[in-house]
């Protein structure tokens, strides 16, 4: 392999590229992009909320014909909120942080030349990059793009009469997601049967990194929900186009029955939910595994309780699969059906308590070089300990009638999944950026980026928490008709402060990811003293990624610190350092870990 | 304020590009001892930011929270809420304290060497087991709850009301002397018809049409709701009620209201709630705030979907009775 020896155009290097890590680049940059818009819609729709009768002008420069005067219709604030959540839960939290780290990463940390099938993994890429360039273009349709909310339930994302977002612009969101789904599927399955197959000499699975074990389960739980979506998309293209009933049924509408008889709602409820809640740890695992990569490097110390965190993520996939009626308690589902989804979801919270303590513990008397993957990885477990926790008010069903739906939902998955994934995220791309690019990015400029980001953060989401217990719903366009609600005016318009900063916050991110690109400082082979395979890999690429032989493994992923006398934190280092390569063989007389 | 915003956001911009360009003439990468001990101290000072806003939510925005539940059903949820909050409260200040603790306890030095630790099946078995036993009980409360809020079979004598939702209003139907509901479909749409009450289904002609819910105190209400178009979801918050209003089937939910508006009013907690609204109504010049329930709409249905609200205003019996008696039956109403 090592003699290869193609001809690398432009074209075939940077844009049809088949290497993994070209690929994973492609990935993240299209993530990113599409990560600003979604945030820069954030902040559109939070001065909204903050100030809803208040002229903006840049409201009016961003919104055209969809705003009077400065302020925004309530459709396009409804399609904000729509567009946002889609573009962060799939574009930049699925396709941006799965797409890019599991390429980069899979082959690299499991001694692979590349990935099973590099062409599909192309295929998977362009894919990908069409949905997004469709998904931006239903920004651009004259009635606006899908305004029915990220979730998309019918009827009112299959009539146009109910909302003008659901005609042209529903339409091209489910063309979008469709072939956003064939890339997700294309990319996992490639995942899974690269992990499986192409594992270097030693690399039993039991050596696995745990990125790569959260990887390879992610793509497992992807290949059994994504279909599920895709169906549930494909029959609402028929109820809107063909004329079918799948999901409608009595309706009277803009002063006429409509013709559709014996459909329910309640189905695609299901139907979308069955993908959506596992969505949900498809976003987040990656991240975790990110995280207990970068933790135990950075603390010097093995990942505590190694096999507990694979039968975490194990445990958490299968139970992801099961639990999706939490978010359908009161939609009028059999009550006993409640109860069963109660139970499931509380399960969760099981696998996810042992992850947050093994990290904890992971933490405890280590040496933390808190780099900014570092401290994006602690921000990570602090966000996802403060979100996972308010899952246990909203999964217990009898609690959830009354908050559904409000904005102590919101705080919580956005603290659960949004930050915490994006954490990951972030995290990954500081930890991975020498890999990625052969230069470092600025540590100064990560530590703004994570401090303001987590103040932000919880800036934002916490007294959220607590205008979601006052009753006030969410996808409301003013709160101002509800005379309920005015005191939760100020505490809004906080909140949309925070989020402004931490909006613009990202600027430090953005400026240093670019600049770092082309003057960062050069990167050694091993800048963090990891003990994986990829920093194994000369810092320029090659294809192939080793120059010569594929190393061979003789040991886990987690011999940080390891002492001459395990019983003895004050004898010497085993090999001499506090880190030892994967690739290292074991010493005479040496235990495995 | 909005010039000063524009100023703030200005600022903010011009500092971050100012400080981005300094900053990147350093080519530093890699956190140093000094780094982890000023990163350390962050973390200190971080943890008490995030415990002062958690304290300082917890306390003051006590006020602006939705009062005791003002349905008998709905007491068991304030205590399962009340138990579930405090136990996670209490693991969410531990958890936190630990993680920014040993951020700051643990930073990297030079003299400092790592524990090599990487297994205690004790301690893995110790928090496996440990978050089980506390999840079978919330987990047992919570499922009596959710049983005893959803079983509308045992209710004795309930009142039936049909809440009726279509882009962007509520109606709602009373059952009449029969206590029985007459058929509904949009097909029967037509007209001063507008919720399709099917008129030759003899259960209809004593229905009643109203755009106010009245409801007896004490008195279990069986609603059944109806929606025209898109989904909408019957959000009664101080009663701890919602459900989905689901267009094509009838979906159902119950509970017993225990005070009436007025002494709603005069509840403690409404009246500190109340005076915080009316002061900040005051300051804008707007009409004073009187406590009501609401039916507001919960799921997303529309360009006006956060301006669809129904009052609802709790009795005495008598009071009901009487009100219900002045309402038209369906029969005079519809000829």
């Amino acid at each position: 392999m090592s003699e290869h020896h193609h001809k690398e155009t432009f074209v075939t290097k940077y844009i049809f590229s088949q290497d993994h890590k070209m690929i994973s680049k492609q990935f993240l940059v299209t993530g990113m992009f599409m990560g600003i818009i979604a945030v820069l819609m954030s902040m559109l729709f939070r001065l909204q909320i903050a100030w809803p009768d208040t002229s903006f002008s840049i409201v009016e420069a961003f919104l055209g014909s969809h705003q009077t005067d400065g302020i925004m219709d309530p459709d396009m604030y409804l399609a904000l909120v729509t567009i946002h959540g889609t573009i962060m839960v799939f574009f930049v939290l699925t396709a941006g942080l799965s797409g890019t780290f599991s390429n980069l990463l899979i082959p690299l940390q499991i001694g692979a030349r590349d990935m099973a099938s590099g062409f599909l993994n192309m295929v998977s890429y362009w894919l990908f990059f069409l949905s997004s360039i469709i998904m931006v273009m239903s920004l651009f349709v004259e009635a606006g793009p899908a305004a029915a909310g990220w979730t998309i339930y019918p009827p009112l994302s299959a009539l146009p009469q109910a909302i003008p977002g659901s005609g042209m612009g529903m339409t091209l969101w489910l063309v979008s997601m469709a072939i956003f789904i064939a890339s997700s599927l294309i990319g996992s399955l490639n995942y899974i049967v690269t992990v499986l197959n192409l594992r270097t000499k030693g690399m039993k699975m039991t050596r696995l990194p745990l990125t790569m074990w959260a990887f390879f389960i992610t793509a497992i739980i992807g290949v059994v929900s994504f279909p599920v979506l895709l169906s549930a998309a494909l029959l609402l293209i028929f109820d809107r186009s063909f004329g079918t009933s799948f999901y409608l049924s009595d309706i009277f509408i803009s002063g006429e029955v409509l013709h559709y008889q014996g459909g329910s709602p309640v189905l695609f409820e299901h139907l979308f939910w069955f993908l959506g809640h596992p969505e949900v740890y498809i976003v987040l695992l990656p991240a975790l595994g990110i995280t207990s990569e970068i933790i135990s490097t950075n603390a010097r110390k093995p990942i505590f309780g190694y096999r507990a965190m694979i039968g975490s993520i194990m445990a958490i996939a299968f139970l992801s699969t099961i639990v999706w009626g939490h978010h359908m308690f009161i939609s009028g589902m059999n009550p006993f059906l409640g109860s069963v989804f109660t139970f499931t979801t509380l399960l969760i919270a099981i696998p996810s308590a042992v992850k947050a303590f093994n990290y904890i513990t992971t933490l405890w008397k280590g040496n933390l070089q808190l780099n900014p993957a570092m401290l994006f990885s602690i921000g990570l477990v602090s966000t996802f300990v403060t979100g996972g926790l308010t899952g246990l008010v909203l999964g217990d069903s009898a609690l959830d009638i009354n908050i559904h739906d409000t904005y102590f939902v919101v705080a919580h998955f956005h603290l659960v999944m949004g930050v915490s994934a994006i954490f990951g995220m972030f995290a990954g791309v500081y930890h991975w950026f020498p890999k990625m690019y052969g230069r470092m990015m600025n540590k100064t400029l990560g530590y703004w980026h994570f401090w303001l980001s987590i103040i932000c953060a919880y800036g934002v989401f916490w007294p959220m928490h607590f205008i979601g217990l006052a009753g006030l719903p969410r996808r409301y366009y003013t709160n101002t008709n509800f005379p309920m609600f005015d005191d939760l005016a100020d505490i809004n318009v906080v909140i949309t402060i925070f989020a402004l900063v931490g909006g613009i916050a990202q600027i430090f991110f953005i400026a240093n990811f670019f600049i770092s690109m082309y003057r960062g400082e050069k990167a050694t082979q091993n800048p963090w003293r990891s003990n994986t395979l990829e920093w194994t890999t000369p810092v320029e690429h090659v294809h192939g990624n080793w120059p010569g032989k594929i190393p061979e493994v003789h040991r886990w992923a987690y011999d940080y610190s390891k002492r001459v006398d395990p019983n003895d934190d004050d004898s010497d280092y085993l090999h001499g350092e506090d880190f030892v390569l994967q690739t290292t063989p074991l010493l005479d007389g040496e235990e495995p870990s | 304020m909005l010039a000063l915003f524009y100023i703030f956001i200005g600022v903010a911009i011009g500092v971050s590009v100012w400080q981005i360009t300094r900053i990147m003439d350093f080519r530093s990468s890699i956190a140093n001892d000094q780094d982890n001990a000023a990163q350390g101290k962050f973390a200190i000072a971080f943890m008490a930011f995030l415990y002062a806003m958690m304290i300082y939510c917890l306390i003051f925005m006590n006020v602006i929270m939705l009062p005791e539940s003002a349905s008998y059903e709905g007491e068991h949820d304030d205590n399962l809420f009340d138990i579930t909050f405090w136990l996670i409260g209490i693991v969410q200040f531990i958890m936190q304290f630990l993680i920014f603790y040993f951020t700051f306890k643990y930073r990297g030095s030079k003299d400092r060497k790592a524990k090599f630790y990487a297994d205690s099946h004790k301690l893995e078995f110790i928090w496996t087991v440990t978050p089980a036993i506390v999840l079978v009980l919330l987990i047992g409360y919570g499922l009596w709850q959710w049983n005893n809020v959803m079983d509308l079979s045992d209710a004795e004598d309930p009142i039936v009301i049909e809440v009726y939702s279509q882009q962007f209003r509520w109606d709602a139907r009373y059952a009449g002397a029969d206590n029985t509901l007459g058929l509904g479909n949009v097909n029967f749409i037509k007209g001063i018809n507008t919720m399709g009450v099917d008129m030759s289904d003899k259960n209809s002609a004593d229905d009643k049409q109203v755009t106010e819910l009245y409801l007896p105190k004490g008195r279990k209400i069986h609603f059944k709701f109806r929606s025209q178009d898109v989904l909408h979801s019957a959000y009664m918050p101080h009663f701890r009620a919602q459900m989905n209003c689901v267009p094509g089937m009838v979906t159902e939910f119950g509970f017993t209201p225990k005070y009436t508006t007025l002494e709603m009013r005069d509840q403690p907690e409404v009246i500190e709630k109340s005076i915080g609204i009316n002061k900040i109504r005051k300051a804008k010049g707007e009409d004073p705030y009187v406590f009501d329930y609401l039916l507001l709409c919960n799921k997303i249905c529309g360009a006006s979907h956060y301006n669809m609200q129904m009052k609802i205003t709790v009795v005495e019996q008598e009071e009901y009775d009487k009100w219900l008696s002045e309402q038209p039956t369906l029969a005079e109403v519809i000829k």
